[in-house]
């Protein structure tokens, strides 16, 4: 999709109309354009009017339940890192590359992973972005497995994708415009089974949207989590998780 | 119960919750409970107008407000009001909602999709709540056919605009211009700042 395009799926966007490549397309061309950023500013505040109208009474027991179910809800910790604006420049320059990359990992994904074309895409994007082979064909195995299974969650302001082939028995971990972490820290991903979390390697701190192989077996893992840890990694983690998603099955 | 807080019209009240927001943001569940007394009727109803259905629409409703709680730390004023963030996540839920929901099962026909008026069809007490729906409805009106029909079938039946182009027959470029030219409309009609 193209610039112009883009500019144009403010409304949709706005009314959470996009499919999920739609609507990651077109967060990323988001954070480049003031133009469209003040239009869904302006659309999303439209929208809420239309919620505002739909307003309608509850049932005093809901309040009961959500108030006594807030008792057992840990909160969130406030980000560390806002979502600072690059200057346009070093956007523009880093960004095609990695959303082709991205993009095409998060079709793949999306369409469960057979077509051989998948592979190509991955491979192309993959050789834009100049990254070593061999993660390439690991990461096309497992997109392309023919039991791959996927689930999406939002990470710290953007969203990853958890793609899992049992018969691999691998995962991979898809992310889009995620904030860098803190200066001097990176993204670690684990793997849980039962309590224990079990390291399943390092995001690159320098790209908000990759693709990672995650180390090791995905050996009956229950569940994935994402951490923020001091640069190197950590054998445990050591802060909340600031995403954690079930393996989909 | 507190009367609904409108957006871009009371500006004390719009203050109010970004208040509550920011002590909920800092643990306080009696804050927190007046911020669901301030949202949870929109936040339902956002819900059951995507939705319809009773059970679906508190579930999700009951989702988003112990999200809100959860997520409250991490509300930013400066990307818009509290009463949007909270709506505008509400409406995601229902949503996605419907979406996994009607994955699975058939979709609606097309006559019962195109049949669709925004449902107001609780009878509410609350004057702020008719008013609002007197002005939205007044300014629906004033929309071409097309683009009401784009923007009510993507925000109050959770359409993708993919989907609103299939059931009104539509170019999908079409149906992309209509939904924002309707809400250019919608947006000057109601008034909305940012
Ligand atoms: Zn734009």
């Amino acid at each position: 999709m193209n610039t112009t395009d883009l500019h144009g799926l403010t409304g949709a966007y706005a009314l959470h109309a996009l499919n999920d490549e739609e609507r990651a397309a077109f967060e990323r061309h988001l954070t480049t354009c003031d133009g469209c950023e003040l239009e869904v500013a302006e659309f999303t505040a439209t929208a809420g009017r239309l919620a505002l109208a739909s307003t309608v009474r509850t049932r005093p027991v809901m309040r009961e339940q959500v108030l006594q179910r807030i008792t057992t809800v840990r909160q969130a910790s406030p980000r560390t890192v806002p979502l600072q604006r690059m200057p346009r420049g070093a956007r523009r320059g880093r960004g095609l590359a990695q959303w082709a990359l991205a993009a095409s990992v998060a079709a793949a994904a999306a369409l469960g992973g057979t077509a051989v074309w998948q592979y190509e895409r991955a491979q192309d994007a993959q050789n834009q972005a100049s990254q070593a082979q061999r993660h390439v064909e690991d990461l096309a195995g497992v997109l392309a497995a023919p039991d791959a299974k996927s689930r999406s969650v939002k990470v710290a302001g953007g969203a990853g994708t958890l793609v899992v082939s049992a018969s691999r028995d691998r995962a991979v971990f898809v992310a889009s415009k995620m904030p860098a972490p803190p200066r001097g820290k990176v993204y670690q991903l684990w793997f849980a089974d039962g309590g224990k979390m079990r390291a399943a390697g390092l995001m690159d701190p320098d790209r908000s949207s990759q693709a990672v192989v995650m180390q090791g077996a995905v050996d009956g893992a229950s569940g994935v989590g994402i951490t923020v840890e001091p640069a190197g990694g950590s054998k445990q983690p050591t802060s909340t998780p600031v995403a954690l998603l079930g393996v989909p099955t | 119960m507190k009367e609904p807080v409108h957006i871009g019209t009371r500006p004390s009240a719009k203050s109010d919750l970004q208040q509550l927001l920011h002590e909920v943001a800092l643990g306080d569940q009696e804050a927190f409970a007046a911020v669901y007394d301030t949202v949870a009727g929109s936040v339902l109803g956002v819900a059951r107008t995507v939705l319809r259905d009773q059970a679906q629409s508190e579930e999700v409703a009951q989702e988003v407000l112990v999200e809100v709680w959860r997520t409250a730390p991490r509300y930013r004023p400066e990307r818009g009001t509290a009463m949007n963030w909270i709506l505008t996540l509400a409406h995601r839920r229902a949503v996605d909602r419907v979406r996994s929901v009607e994955a699975a099962a058939a979709r609606d026909t097309k006559a019962a999709l195109l049949d669709h008026q925004p449902a107001y069809d609780e009878v509410t007490e609350q004057v702020e709540t008719r008013l609002e729906q007197e002005q939205v409805r007044r300014c629906l009106r004033t929309l071409t056919e097309v683009q009401r029909q784009s923007v009510t079938l993507a925000y109050y039946r959770g359409l993708t605009y993919r989907e609103v182009a299939e059931a009104l027959s539509l170019p999908l470029g079409t149906v992309k211009t209509r939904l924002r030219d309707g809400l250019i409309r919608l947006r000057d009609c109601l008034g909305v700042a940012v």
